[in-house]
């Protein structure tokens, strides 16, 4: 067969995670990418629409369109999608708690431009269950959140055909820490829990219940060991091939596929000589790719400069082309499974299959996924890997090129320039946002407003399925925090276990740890009572891995750690800070909105008379807000470089000293 | 070397712990805390000043005990929202295991008690058991008396089956035990009689239904329903904590047993037994069970407190002066 005449695979989908600002600015950002040969469209939302918060909320300041595109209302949807014929689109959307409304909006919308919703395509990633072990945006307690899920999925197999109603996420679970073993083994029995509740609500008669089980899509992520994790998306397929026939009946071959969506790793990507990332991304996105009968359907790929803040056109760019230059230039899709009938992947996979079919019949024991996230024991495992994962890099077991060997490096152009190499969000866009959103509530229709309202009530009550009255509710102009402050209303709010209540592998051995165990003891003796540590994660920031890390490492070294988990209000940090006692506060902030809240913070302290504690701070934190952060009294900052955790216990325990008076230990 | 202890007037901080003040009532709780030598002195001169302004019957001194994750810290929280609707203020000590190796712990109750932030009528301390004897540590008793002398209600929360409820059963007004349904633990000690009888039983998430009435049914018949002190009829009740169901009645039925103690007249009695009990515990962490001796054996010495009517700490000092000049 000649160059000219072969057959080659049609490359799977590319997109670009994105959104910030506002509609307006994300809309121009996903016109221009498309324009570039993007072939689908990849929604971030802010942290007050993922969680239910209109722009105006006390919580959601210093957040809207940060992180992600701020949308309150049908106006911001429409907007969004302006000039982007939805009928010709697949879009996809990382939503969760909020997952009905965000459909329901983008229903709406449809309608507007229109186009019938039943030729939508696209995705919402509606896996609650994660949230509550590692993307932390959930609201309501499991149950409901179970149900919510069940309504978006039994309305849009009936309505929507070609949508993907939930995308099952072991990728977040890798990033707080997950084993390949884990990651199977938790979003399988997700993928349990999910679809026996919808089966068991009733809504889908038995014999249309295979396109459920047809419809259920998967986000997975590729680590650095790539060969492995090819062997792992092996696993992923066979095991759920084998589920979809045994647990479900389902006959047709095409209904059990394992159908996937991946972002590559981002939890190894590298504050320290960035451009190494390039690398990683690269041998990641081979994981996914290379065998052809574990491809996956959707890649998106994080940037150069992800552990230094948010990544700008060009970085963003610059990620795509490393897919097309993959699918493009290269020979990969002109040929079948590389792998198939290789004995040493096919014993790997089972080996994988064997690790993750016990930790699933762990969790079936306990009574399956939602029991076993309430009672901590899932969180609690992810937590342990983490740690594992965090001694290995301190020890040195695990290499890092650039953080724990090869550290010398020559001065890095990526990050000379005047912005230092990433995104600075908009000011402005705040304030805009809220004052457009004012106009609006201003402008509609209360009374509409107030019984579409009524209806959603009552369905959340009485137990009908809820898309229809959310879609009801986005045409009357209700916003994000009214539809949510109705659920939150009828089936409140949870507090997801933290997982930090691990049982430590005792460190003895350790010369370090045992300098550092002696020096907090000393200083308790010193000051009186034992050192007490408060780790505070102040607004509606979900990543918690950082703050978990130092909570178990706290405790080590003998701190008595008070953590409550995410989203606390300024206010609740600084009073649970006074009324524990404590003799630091350390904040962990990495949703880049570290300046308003220590600045919040600090004065909560003062307005209660405890403003002479001393402040810390961690997280994705820019040089120049650190300059900023210690010129405005915090008394340390600490970022992804610092990975030598008895160091950072260290530096504590030393501050600790010096506030009181003591000398510091060397 | 040791850092000296902040200079605080007790007559002062005291008035303001009774006013409630949030930043005074913080720092009597790290006095009594601090270990050093002068903080001890300056921790008695402060509870002396609070004991000297009261009656010493202020307050509800409530005992919340049971195995872990049976829902004590929620049903807390479900309790706070109670008495809050009442118009009673809270105080809450919350009390975790340490680790044995590092002496480090996760103060981790406060995560399902989060109130609402801005509600100064409620205060949540938590403390580490530092792996002292007979499970509580010596700090707890007197912290509470910190609490009640700005609180209504006082809440001491700690891990327990067995032998460690006896002790916070040794410092409350009431004592009130959550069970685990499903669990036969609670049942089994209960029969054993190494479970002091609370005297207030509750089987907490009813709302997983069959498997909690049983475990009701069960404690039932095993408690025969009569507490050994007094004429305290020991109810059973049935609650969740998440479903918020059970609560009120809970809040009832400790606030009667509280009221019960008060109109017996029992309440002063308890208290100035529990307070000998913690000095007895004290004296004998410092000087050893022979410092006791020296004293003439432990029912010497508690006989002789109860009889007295001196401040307690002056007599703590008083003894303490006693061991050391024979030491
Ligand atoms: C893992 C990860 C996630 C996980 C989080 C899992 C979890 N439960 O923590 C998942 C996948 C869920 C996630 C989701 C999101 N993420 Co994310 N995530 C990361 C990532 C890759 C690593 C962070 C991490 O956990 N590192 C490991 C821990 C141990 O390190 P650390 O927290 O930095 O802590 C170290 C130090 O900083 C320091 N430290 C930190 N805190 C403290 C506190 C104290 C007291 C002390 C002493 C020290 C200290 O000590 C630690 C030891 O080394 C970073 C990028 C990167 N590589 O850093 C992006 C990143 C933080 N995420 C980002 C974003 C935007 C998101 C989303 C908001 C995206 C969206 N629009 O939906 C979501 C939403 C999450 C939410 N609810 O808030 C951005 C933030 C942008 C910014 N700040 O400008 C980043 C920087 C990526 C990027 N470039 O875009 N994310
Ligand atoms: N189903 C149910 N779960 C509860 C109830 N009360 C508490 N829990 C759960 O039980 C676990 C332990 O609760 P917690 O209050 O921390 O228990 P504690 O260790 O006794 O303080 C948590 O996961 C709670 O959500 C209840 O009434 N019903
Ligand atoms: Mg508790």
């Amino acid at each position: 067969m000649s160059q000219d005449t072969v057959k080659r695979d049609r490359p799977w989908l590319m997109r670009t995670y994105s959104g910030h600002s506002s509609a307006k600015a994300s809309n121009e950002l996903y016109r221009m990418n498309l324009g570039k040969g993007q072939t689908g469209l990849s929604v971030a939302f802010d942290l007050p629409t993922q969680t239910g918060y209109d722009s105006d909320h006390p919580l959601a300041r210093g957040e809207v369109g940060k992180v992600g595109v701020p949308i309150d209302h049908i106006g911001d949807m429409e907007a969004l999608f302006d000039a982007i014929p939805l009928d010709k689109m697949n879009t996809s959307m990382t939503i969760n708690a909020t997952a009905p409304w965000l459909l329901a909006l983008y229903v709406a919308v449809a309608e507007r431009q229109g186009v019938d919703p039943s030729a939508l395509e696209g995705t919402t990633q509606n896996d609650v269950l994660k949230e509550y072990l590692s993307r932390g945006t959930y609201i309501f307690p499991p149950t409901p959140s179970v149900r919510l899920t069940t309504d978006l999925i039994a309305y849009t197999v009936e309505n929507i055909p070609r949508w993907n109603p939930t995308n099952i996420c072991s990728y977040h679970l890798q990033e707080a820490g997950a084993t390949p073993t884990q990651e199977l083994a938790y979003a399988l029995s997700t993928a349990i829990a999910i679809l026996d509740a919808v089966r068991d609500s009733g809504q889908i008669p038995p014999e249309r219940f295979a396109a459920v089980v047809g419809r259920i899509s998967f986000f997975v992520n590729a680590g650095i060991r790539f060969v492995e994790e090819t062997c792992k998306l092996r696993a992923f397929g066979a095991m759920w091939e084998k589920m979809a026939k045994e647990r479900y009946g389902v006959e047709d071959e095409k209904q059990r596929r394992f159908r996937y969506g991946v972002q590559v790793n981002s939890l190894g990507l590298t504050e320290s000589q960035p451009e190494n990332n390039v690398q990683r991304i690269v041998l990641e996105m081979l994981a996914v790719t290379l065998s052809k009968n574990a491809r996956a359907r959707a890649i998106q790929l994080p940037a150069w400069n992800e552990a230094l803040g948010l990544p700008r056109p060009w970085d963003q760019q610059w990620a795509l082309r490393m897919q097309q230059v993959l699918a493009l230039e290269t020979d990969l899709l002109e040929y079948g499974d590389l792998f198939d009938g290789s004995p040493v992947i096919e014993a790997k996979v089972q080996e994988l299959v064997a690790g993750a079919e016990a930790e699933m019949a762990r969790v079936a024991e306990q009574g399956g996924m939602v029991q076993a996230i309430e009672s901590g024991y899932v969180k609690r495992e992810l937590v342990v890997s983490h740690t594992r994962r965090m001694r290995d890099i301190e020890s040195g077991e695990l290499k890092i090129v650039g953080v724990n060997c090869y550290r010398e490096t020559a001065e890095s152009p990526l990050t000379a320039g005047a912005d230092a190499g990433i995104m600075k969000a908009d000011v402005q866009a705040e304030r805009d946002q809220i004052a457009a959103l004012q106009a609006f509530r201003a402008g509609r229709d209360q009374a509409v407003v107030a019984s579409a309202l009524e209806q959603l009530r009552a369905a959340a009550v009485g137990g009908a399925n809820i898309m229809p009255p959310s879609i009801a509710c986005a045409r009357a102009g209700v916003t994000t925090g009214e539809w949510s402050e109705v659920l939150r209303e009828v089936f409140g709010e949870y507090r997801a276990p933290t997982g930090i209540d691990i049982a430590l592998a005792g460190q003895a051995g350790s010369a370090a740890m045992d300098q550092v165990r002696a020096g907090v003891r000393r200083t308790g003796e010193e000051l009186g009572r034992p050192l007490r540590l408060l780790i505070g994660k102040p607004g509606l920031d979900g990543h918690s891995n950082g703050a978990e890390q130092i909570a178990v490492k706290g405790r080590d070294a003998g701190f008595e750690i008070v953590y409550e988990g995410i989203r606390l209000t300024p206010s609740q940090i600084a009073r649970a800070a006074q009324e524990e006692g404590v003799h630091l506060i350390g904040l962990s902030v990495l949703s880049g909105s570290h300046l308003e809240l220590v600045e919040d913070i600090q004065a909560e302290l003062k307005k209660i008379g405890a403003g002479d504690l001393p402040l810390i701070i961690g997280g994705i934190i820019p040089d120049d807000d650190a300059r900023q952060l210690l010129a405005g009294g915090v008394q340390a900052v600490f970022t992804p470089k610092d990975v030598d955790m008895n160091a950072i216990m260290a530096r504590l325990v030393n501050i600790i000293r010096l506030h009181n008076g003591l000398e510091e230990l060397a | 070397m040791t850092q000296p202890a902040p200079n605080l007037d007790p007559v002062a901080l005291a008035a303001a712990v009774r006013r409630g003040e949030r930043a005074a009532l913080a720092r009597a709780l790290n006095l009594l805390d601090d270990r050093r030598g002068e903080s001890r002195l300056q921790a008695s001169l402060l509870l002396k000043q609070l004991q000297a302004g009261q009656a010493g019957d202020e307050g509800h001194l409530i005992g919340m005990t049971g195995p872990p994750g049976a829902g004590k810290s929620s049903l807390t929280a479900a309790l706070i929202g109670v008495w809050r609707r009442r118009g009673l203020r809270v105080g809450v000590l919350a009390v975790d295991p340490s680790s044995p190796v590092s002496g480090g712990a996760l103060l981790g109750d406060r995560l399902r008690m989060k109130t609402s932030a801005e509600d100064d009528g409620v205060f949540i301390r938590s403390l580490a058991c530092r792996g002292e004897f007979g499970g509580l540590s010596a700090e707890v008793w007197p912290m509470s008396l910190v609490m009640l002398a700005a609180f209504d209600v006082v809440m001491i929360e700690t891990v327990g089956v067995g032998q460690r409820e006896i002790d916070v059963s040794r410092m409350c007004d009431t004592t009130c035990f959550v069970a685990q349904p499903g669990s036969g633990d609670s049942v089994q000690f209960l029969k054993a009689g190494i479970l002091e009888v609370p005297h207030v039983l509750v089987v907490n998430k009813e709302d997983m239904g069959a498997v909690a009435r049983r475990t009701l049914s069960e404690l039932g018949t095993a408690l025969g329903r009569v507490h050994t002190d007094g004429d305290w009829e020991v109810p059973v009740l049935s609650a969740s904590a998440t479903a918020g169901t059970g609560i009120e009645a809970l809040a009832d039925t400790l606030a009667m047993h509280g009221k019960a103690l008060v109109e017996s007249k029992r309440l002063l009695e308890r208290r100035r037994g529990y307070r000998a009990q913690w000095l007895l515990k004290r004296l004998q962490e410092e000087f050893g069970s022979h410092g006791i001796d020296q004293l003439g054996g432990e029912q010497a010495v508690l006989q002789q407190l109860a009889a007295q009517d001196l401040s307690l700490f002056e007599q703590h000092q008083a003894l303490r002066q006693r061991l050391l000049a024979t030491h």
